[in-house]
């Protein structure tokens, strides 16, 4: 994978490197808003005021945040078992399915304490569920889980509208929508737990469900980098052939992988269903999955990395809707285009830059190059 | 029994016309993944094309020139792709991602731009259309089988679906039996002998990337101004993905594809037509699982249950020339 060329110090690898390319997209985008006719640090200051400007603002970037933190692992954790998940749509789409089974079948019985913790294990559950068979599929078949997990976004799409369709409607309801959750099911949002405590704060989406994210950045951490499971993944996904002589079996960790990496894709219902709509709904995963794709590339698979660019992915997903509704020239697909171009440049032309940046290292740098 | 024949006629036809686009990118694809390149942007190129031939056509008002310009765009984003894939060796499975976002944002952004109305473009006339071939009146229920089989399946269609059937055989000979193909396929299956023939691999695989994108023009520009009559956002919806299903249906094969593309394009064509019917015995199919069902099926094919879909040997590996 690496590219072609002599070694770079670790900074300019791992920090220039990637910063060059996110510009480089930063650069495509701003073409893209002086094409429209826009002046692109003007649209630069109203998404940042609408990112930032006041708490509201805030807690709806966090919001995002939250999602984007969640796919981003779950494609990072596969990545770096060599699998490429572009399944996290799909099973984000089946754990939020999974979360609401569970609270609108024992919303009515069990106090929001019990409900919660099982509802995010039923999330997490139901988008391991998901990525299990293409998984399995890949280990013991053969069949590449790029091409499975696409085909299972499409299942998880069609499952979803007929057991809305058919099944989970509320009667008597105008939209495809389920009943509401009771409150007992509801994750609470950062304004109602900042009212308890006296404080005032404008209500957003904002929910507990946050700190599941920064924790799930820790495990990941800690399962990847710091653990006997962690090391075989890294293996498998460097050299496989080295794993089978070391006795990992690349089968079971392909399963693990995915089914983490699905896991996590998965809970990103407990922040949409239990956070945020408390009802089932259809397409409340509106892109997310795809997203986790561009804030892995970005954030280099590594958990520090991947909050930032979900920060920023963040940022660019409420700015962008604040930029929308005050310059009637942009729409909120400006946000997709610049992913877009995060994917290309940070993932497809990830090594596009590394040559130049060797070449001016070494001459920079010559003495070292002698000694 | 009339009415019965009716319906049936009418899903046939209905079958040849979703099925086009789907040819149109099975077809791409096929050339694209047997010279070693993954291709999972067909779904992006073909939105690109069609934005770009419905814009163009408003503009224009020339359904040839428009063509034009969906091939020459769709053909860019398969040079950005090789590009990314071929000189810069970036991971394929990567770059197709890109490619599909940037176009389905490119696409939003700037017929909202450009038309406003939402992202749609304007209603074509006639004349900026591709429009049925033979105009073939209503044949009268009486009269002879073969005789309104001809007239209200094969017959009736625009240009571009002819064109595609037509294709099929010229892919298949093209791969097949030319020495381009020949060439191409050793591109894809162990390039390291194409190059101590002296041959490029590069520029293979760059021309199979061009060819991909040109065939994906026609199936943008058939979406955009011969099914319909303007461009609206995400107007593909997964059909270059379920063509990408129908190409490893067909075991990365032109006839067999062919015929996976018309299974997709008659499961679509009957889904529409059985949406609310009791069938006896079955009772109600839900929707949903037909439409899912070319899915479902290449899952299983790809698992090994119904044969084995075998891919080129050198895909997705970017070929590095050893000094």
């Amino acid at each position: 994978m690496s590219g072609a060329g002599r070694d770079l110090p670790g900074w300019l690898d791992a920090g220039l490197l990637p910063a060059v390319n996110v510009l480089l997209a930063l650069l495509a985008g701003g073409l893209v808003v002086l094409l429209i006719g826009e002046n692109p640090l003007h649209a630069l200051a109203v998404l940042l005021r609408g990112a930032f400007g006041d708490l509201t603002a805030l807690g709806y970037t966090l919001y995002y945040t939250t999602n984007f933190i969640l796919t981003g692992l779950a494609v990072a954790v596969a990545f770096h078992a060599g699998l490429f998940n572009i399944g996290g749509e799909g099973q984000a789409y089946i754990g939020g399915l999974g979360i609401g089974l569970l609270l609108l079948a024992l919303d009515r019985y069990l106090p929001a304490i019990l409900l919660l913790p099982l509802g995010l294990v039923a999330a997490a559950a139901f988008g391991a569920a998901f990525a299990f068979v293409p998984a399995w599929l890949q280990a013991w078949r053969g069949s590449h889980v790029v091409i499975t997990t696409i085909m299972f976004n499409f299942i998880a799409s069609a499952l979803m509208v007929y057991l809305m369709v058919n099944v989970l409607i509320a009667p008597g309801a105008l939209n495809t929508e389920s009943r509401g959750i009771l409150p007992s099911g509801h994750l609470p949002q950062l304004h109602t737990i900042a009212a308890a405590f006296g404080f005032e704060m404008p209500a957003t989406p904002l929910n507990l469900s946050l700190l599941w994210a920064l924790t799930c950045c820790m495990l990941v951490y800690l399962y990847v980098w710091r653990s006997r499971w962690g090391f075989a993944l890294r293996v498998v996904g460097h050299a496989p052939r080295a794993a089978v002589y070391a006795g990992i079996r690349p089968q079971r960790v392909t399963i693990a992988a995915m089914c983490i990496s699905g896991a996590l894709a998965g809970s990103v219902g407990f922040n949409e269903i239990a956070g945020v709509h408390h009802r089932l709904l259809l397409d409340f995963v509106a892109g997310y999955g795809f997203t986790g794709i561009a804030v892995a590339l970005m954030g280099r698979n590594n958990p520090i990395g991947i909050l930032l660019a979900a920060l920023l992915f963040g940022t660019l997903y409420q700015g962008g809707a604040e930029l929308a509704f005050e310059i009637p020239a942009f729409t909120r697909e400006m946000v997709t285009v610049l992913q877009g171009f995060v994917i290309l440049f940070s993932g497809a032309l990830a090594y596009m830059n590394r040559p130049w940046i060797v070449r001016l290292h070494a001459r920079l740098s010559p003495a070292r190059e002698v000694g | 029994m009339e009415e019965m024949l009716t319906i049936g006629l009418s899903a046939l036809a209905a079958t040849l016309r979703v099925a086009t686009p789907l040819v149109f990118c099975a077809m791409a694809g096929l050339v694209s993944e047997r010279a070693g390149v993954i291709d999972i942007g067909l779904e992006g190129k073909m939105l690109a094309a069609a934005f770009t031939s419905a814009s163009v056509a408003a503009v224009s008002g020339s359904a040839l020139i428009a063509l034009l310009a969906a091939m020459a765009m769709a053909t860019l984003l398969g040079l950005l792709h090789g590009f990314a894939c071929i000189t810069h060796r970036g991971d394929q499975v990567v770059s197709g991602v890109a490619i599909n976002i940037i176009a389905a944002g490119l696409t939003a952004v700037l017929g909202i731009h450009w038309f406003g109305r939402g992202g749609q473009t304007p209603d074509l006339p006639v004349e900026a259309r591709f429009m049925p071939v033979f105009p073939v009146s209503a044949t009268d229920a009486g009269a002879a089988l073969p005789l309104r089989f001809l007239a209200e399946v094969l017959g009736g269609h625009n240009l571009l679906v002819y064109l595609a059937f037509l294709l099929v055989p010229l892919v298949w000979w093209l791969i097949g039996s030319s020495r381009f193909g020949l060439r191409l396929r050793a591109v894809g299956e162990n390039p390291e002998v194409v190059d101590t023939a002296g041959i490029s691999v590069e520029w293979l695989r760059y021309r199979a990337v061009m060819i991909c994108g040109a065939l994906c023009g026609m199936a943008g520009t058939y979406l955009a101004i011969a099914q319909n009559a303007a461009f609206t956002p995400n107007m593909t919806a997964g059909q270059g993905f379920i063509a990408l299903a129908a190409m490893i249906f067909g075991k990365w094969r032109a006839f067999p594809a062919l015929a996976a593309c018309l299974l997709f394009g008659f499961l679509d064509a009957v889904a529409i037509r059985l949406q609310g019917v009791e069938i006896a015995g079955i009772g109600q199919v839900p929707v949903q699982l037909i439409q899912a069902l070319p899915y479902i099926l290449t899952v299983i094919l790809l698992a090994g249950f119904i044969g084995r879909a075998v891919a080129p040997k050198a895909i997705g590996q970017p070929y590095l020339k050893e000094r």
